[in-house]
């Protein structure tokens, strides 16, 4: 039976990390080059991490399936990272960072594990300016801020709008500076398909070797997962092509928990689909809403060119229905409102698509000023629109951009499976059922550079984890159970493609498990993924062959988890009757679509533990709420 | 975005393996002008798979423009005709109706060709680990205000740090040279008060290492920058070069 122990430690909110960092077990440096970690991924919070423990002395192995772990898609993120500096002398606090996170994932996240994450949000920002990364500065010489939706402060650190890029390059130097110090071994195009558990702890990973097809072993100590998001379920998301699921659902297979799968974040401001042909879809900063006003017809069926629309005829919703927050709203509420609107048929020429207008904003400040801001924003809407952004508003339309649910983590980031440790977006932890812009490049590096770092050898200290064998007989069974999986996939011959299954997917999915869920959807969609899961296994074509550089194989792999893991995050929503965050039931609403939570029953993280396809069990932590009130959430 | 199909012919290269002699395949297509080249080639894939036939590989992920894993040479061009974009950027409503495209894959010494278009550019990760970074261990560091940096300089900087690592600055060169990627790099530490504790050391191990991988020299014929995505200036090379100079100058001094 599993308990779920989130193992808080006590006291107040800001004493708990200090108090648990002194009465963590510490490694002597000599013992430290002992220890063998696995760090799978290479994003911000696996570079990070995996830096940060070389740094230490423990021998770090680290796997990658691209070319350069310079290419995780933590590279794309491109507002910004908050931090509770408060140079801006506005009124911010680490309690203040901490609240406005809480809140905005509509207080359904771990207290204790949020405001670790707003207390070590200003070290980041410390660490990455050491490291070279170029923020954006004053003409003083300061860092400059701005703001992001969800808060009134100005609290947000950026490069252009590249400061993910600048981030992860930040992260990469620091790994590689430990790849020539010999701390950190360097395993590219690597994929973990398996976790390997030894006597019920983490020893090991399976890995498929993407040039050559391999099948490899690698043991350890302790087994960190910093594989990310799994928004491209839906297939067409922000995330990058290759984004997948695989790593931590075959986790999730071996007995990790898996935590809040419905809470997924559809984005506000992204481009509008073009056609059946698109592979993916682009983003456009959140940033972009300090500047633009969002903004549709009055009335439907207007569909005269945005320019010629009088201002006394355009409907500034977001700003009407929030008048404190405005343009700034937090992403769910924004991408829900900007639903509604285009429901009523006043989208853009009656589709699906809203203004972000930039014609005041160029008027006050001057079209340099804006350039200066977001340049590299407006050329990429040109360059994809074929329109002119400062001459025409842009259209914009939400998109599947973040996952909050996640392998569920106790405070350590330890999974409920002992030395697996699971960091960044790959975990369920700080963000509740909504994510602020700005806090996914914060969460990533807290976890990667500042807690993992820490926890890690507590658990080393305390649980003492011996290296298991590579040849022993659980790493034998993970490697033929691969090897299975891989013929099956290359067997069947169907008739359809990976791509077209998986479009199916997303399809079924941003109808039924996206913007707005409601009981029979949710009852129907299951019994359409079920069955989209069998036409997968039954009529699949996967050309090619296993001992060789083939990426429909590896799509295919991917494609066949996220048919797992998209039924569970219908379960998941199903059993989630109330609205919360970015989790919209449509049951459960005012009279104006605002959201009603509950928290009589609901105020729980839903973790579940997989049995076999399609039957999963439930367990609850529930969440105490100490030292903030449970408020309904208004940003009116 | 209601414009029609154009219709184009392909002239893809395929090659099996490293070692394998590799050639033009041909295939007609038509594609909507909204997709991009990398959605053309996947509904092409797509048409091949269904048929049986193995796909043409080729590498991309964000197809945003940003993470430098794609690279087509295109008619000629690495990332294509047109200046400052990826070859994810590179939309079908750039070419007409009943045109002939060459697509190969980023060509150089340097980097081997794996599979049809995928190329090794592994090199790029040897050069940043000699010395790509400022040495500064986690959880050491003074607050982010306490080295005011003029808003220039961290303009400057990034201006150099933009770069994707996408190698389209090597397949441009006649002579394969990396100096432009490298040039990037030892300009945004060198120019950073970040960077100078390091900075001669740097530069001379980012160069040993380029050249161990098999980069040429550099051309100086600006190539580099025209085809960038990023648009990086060759004032970088220039940089590199000075304090290249000034590196091997420092560390005779030294000796004496």
């Amino acid at each position: 039976m599993i308990k779920l122990d989130s193992k808080v430690p006590a006291g107040t909110l800001a004493e708990k990390w200090t108090n648990h960092k002194f009465n963590m077990k510490l490694i002597n440096p000599a013992n430290k080059r002992k220890f063998d970690i696995i760090v799978v991924g290479t994003g911000l919070a696996g570079a990070s991490a995996a830096a940060t423990l070389g740094e230490l002395g423990y021998k770090v192995k680290a796997f990658t399936y691209h070319d350069s772990s310079r290419r995780a898609h933590s590279i794309g993120a491109q507002g910004g990272i908050n931090a509770a500096k408060n140079y801006q002398n506005d009124g911010d606090s680490v309690f203040r960072l901490f609240y406005d996170t809480i809140k905005g994932g509509d207080f359904r996240s771990r207290e204790a594990n949020t405001y670790r994450l707003a207390e070590v949000s200003n070290n980041i920002i410390d660490q990455c300016v050491a490291q070279g990364v170029p923020f954006a500065r004053e003409y003083g010489g300061t860092l400059a801020n701005r703001s992001f939706g969800g808060a009134q402060v100005s609290r947000t650190f950026y490069a252009r709008g590249e400061t993910g890029q600048q981030l992860l390059l930040g992260a990469y130097s620091s790994l590689n500076r430990q790849i020539k110090l010999g701390n950190v071994q360097m395993f590219h195009r690597r994929e973990m398909l398996d976790v390997v558990i030894v006597d019920g702890k983490a020893k090991g990973i399976t890995v498929r070797n993407l040039l050559t097809g391999e099948i490899e072993s690698y043991a350890a100590q302790a087994v960190i997962l910093a594989t990310g998001g799994y928004m491209n379920v839906y297939f067409l998301s922000t995330s990058a092509m290759l984004c997948n699921t695989t790593a931590i659902w075959r986790a999730h297979k071996r007995g990790a928990l898996f935590a809040n799968p419905c809470f997924t974040q559809i984005h506000p401001t992204c481009l509008p689909v073009h056609g059946e042909g698109q592979s993916k879809l682009v983003l456009m900063s959140e940033s972009l809403r300090n500047d633009g006003r969002i903004w549709v017809p009055k009335k439907a069926g207007d569909h005269r060119p945005p320019n010629e629309i009088p201002e006394d005829e355009r409907d500034y919703y977001l700003e009407r229905r929030y008048p404190s927050f405005g343009n700034l709203a937090p992403r769910d509420v924004s991408s829900r409102s900007a639903k509604y609107v285009c429901d009523e048929g006043r989208g853009v020429n009656g589709g699906r698509a809203v203004y972000l207008d930039f014609a005041d904003a160029i008027k006050r400040l001057g079209a340099h000023v804006i350039k200066e801001k977001y340049g590299n924003l407006f050329d990429m809407y040109k360059n994809i629109m074929d329109e002119d952004p400062y001459k025409v508003p842009m259209k914009i339309y939400p998109a599947p951009h973040y996952a909050m649910g996640g392998l569920w983590v106790d405070y350590n980031l330890m999974s409920n499976i002992s030395g697996l440790f699971v960091a960044g977006e790959a975990n369920f932890s700080d963000h509740g059922a909504n994510r602020l812009g700005a806090s996914a490049l914060m969460q990533g590096l807290a976890d990667g550079y500042f807690v993992i770092p820490y926890t890690i050898g507590n658990y080393f200290g305390s649980d003492k984890p011996t290296k298991a064998d590579v040849n022993s007989s659980e790493f034998k069974e993970s490697k033929e159970q691969v090897k299975e999986n891989t013929n099956k996939l290359l067997t069947i011959n169907g008739k359809q493609t990976v791509d077209e299954i998986h479009k199916k997917l997303g399809h079924l999915l941003i109808d039924k498990v996206g913007m707005s869920r409601d009981d029979a959807g949710l009852r129907k969609v299951i019994k359409e993924i079920t069955d989209l899961r069998d036409e997968f296994w039954h009529d699949v074509k996967v050309v090619g062959k296993g001992e060789e550089l083939n990426l429909t194989l590896e799509k295919a792999g991917r494609v066949a988890d996220f048919l797992e893991l998209s039924e569970l995050m219908a379960v998941d929503a199903l059993n989630r009757d109330e609205s919360c965050g970015a989790h919209f039931r449509e049951e459960h609403q005012t009279e104006e679509g605002e959201a009603i939570r509950n928290d009589k029953d609901f105020a729980y993280v839903a973790a579940w533990e997989f049995e076999k396809v399609g039957k999963w069990n439930l367990h609850k932590e529930n969440l105490e709420f100490e030292f903030v009130e449970l408020a309904t959430r208004s940003y009116k | 975005m209601t414009n029609t199909n154009i219709n184009l012919t392909l002239n893809i290269w395929r090659q099996e393996s490293t070692d394998a002699i590799g050639d033009f395949e041909q295939f007609k297509v038509s594609v909507s002008p909204d997709a991009s080249i990398l959605e053309m080639l996947d509904e092409l894939n797509n048409k091949l798979e269904k048929e049986g036939k193995i796909p043409i590989a080729f590498e991309s992920d964000c197809r945003e423009g940003i993470c430098g894993t794609c690279g087509l040479v295109v008619n000629g061009h690495p990332h294509g005709p047109l200046p400052k974009i990826a070859t994810c950027q590179l939309h079908m409503r750039n070419f007409k109706d009943g045109e002939t495209l060459f697509i190969e894959p980023f060509r150089a010494t340097a980097f081997k060709i794996i599979k049809d278009l995928i190329v090794d550019r592994s090199g790029f990760d040897k050069i940043q680990q000699a010395g790509g970074y400022v040495s500064f261990n986690t959880g050491s560091a003074p607050d982010a205000n306490a080295i005011p940096i003029s808003k220039d300089v961290a303009a400057l900087s990034l201006d150099a740090a933009e770069c994707i690592g996408c190698g389209a600055c090597v397949a441009a060169c006649k002579n394969s040279s990396a100096m432009l990627f490298v040039g990037a790099k030892v300009s945004q530490f060198a120019v950073l008060p970040q960077g100078q504790p390091e900075r001669y050391e740097r530069v001379m191990n980012m160069v040993a290492a380029m050249d161990e991988a098999g980069f040429g020299s550099c051309t100086n014929t600006y190539a580099c920058e025209a085809e960038c995505p990023k648009g990086i200036s060759v004032t970088n090379i220039a940089r590199m070069n000075r304090d290249f100079v000034m590196a091997n100058v420092k560390s005779k001094v030294v000796e004496v």
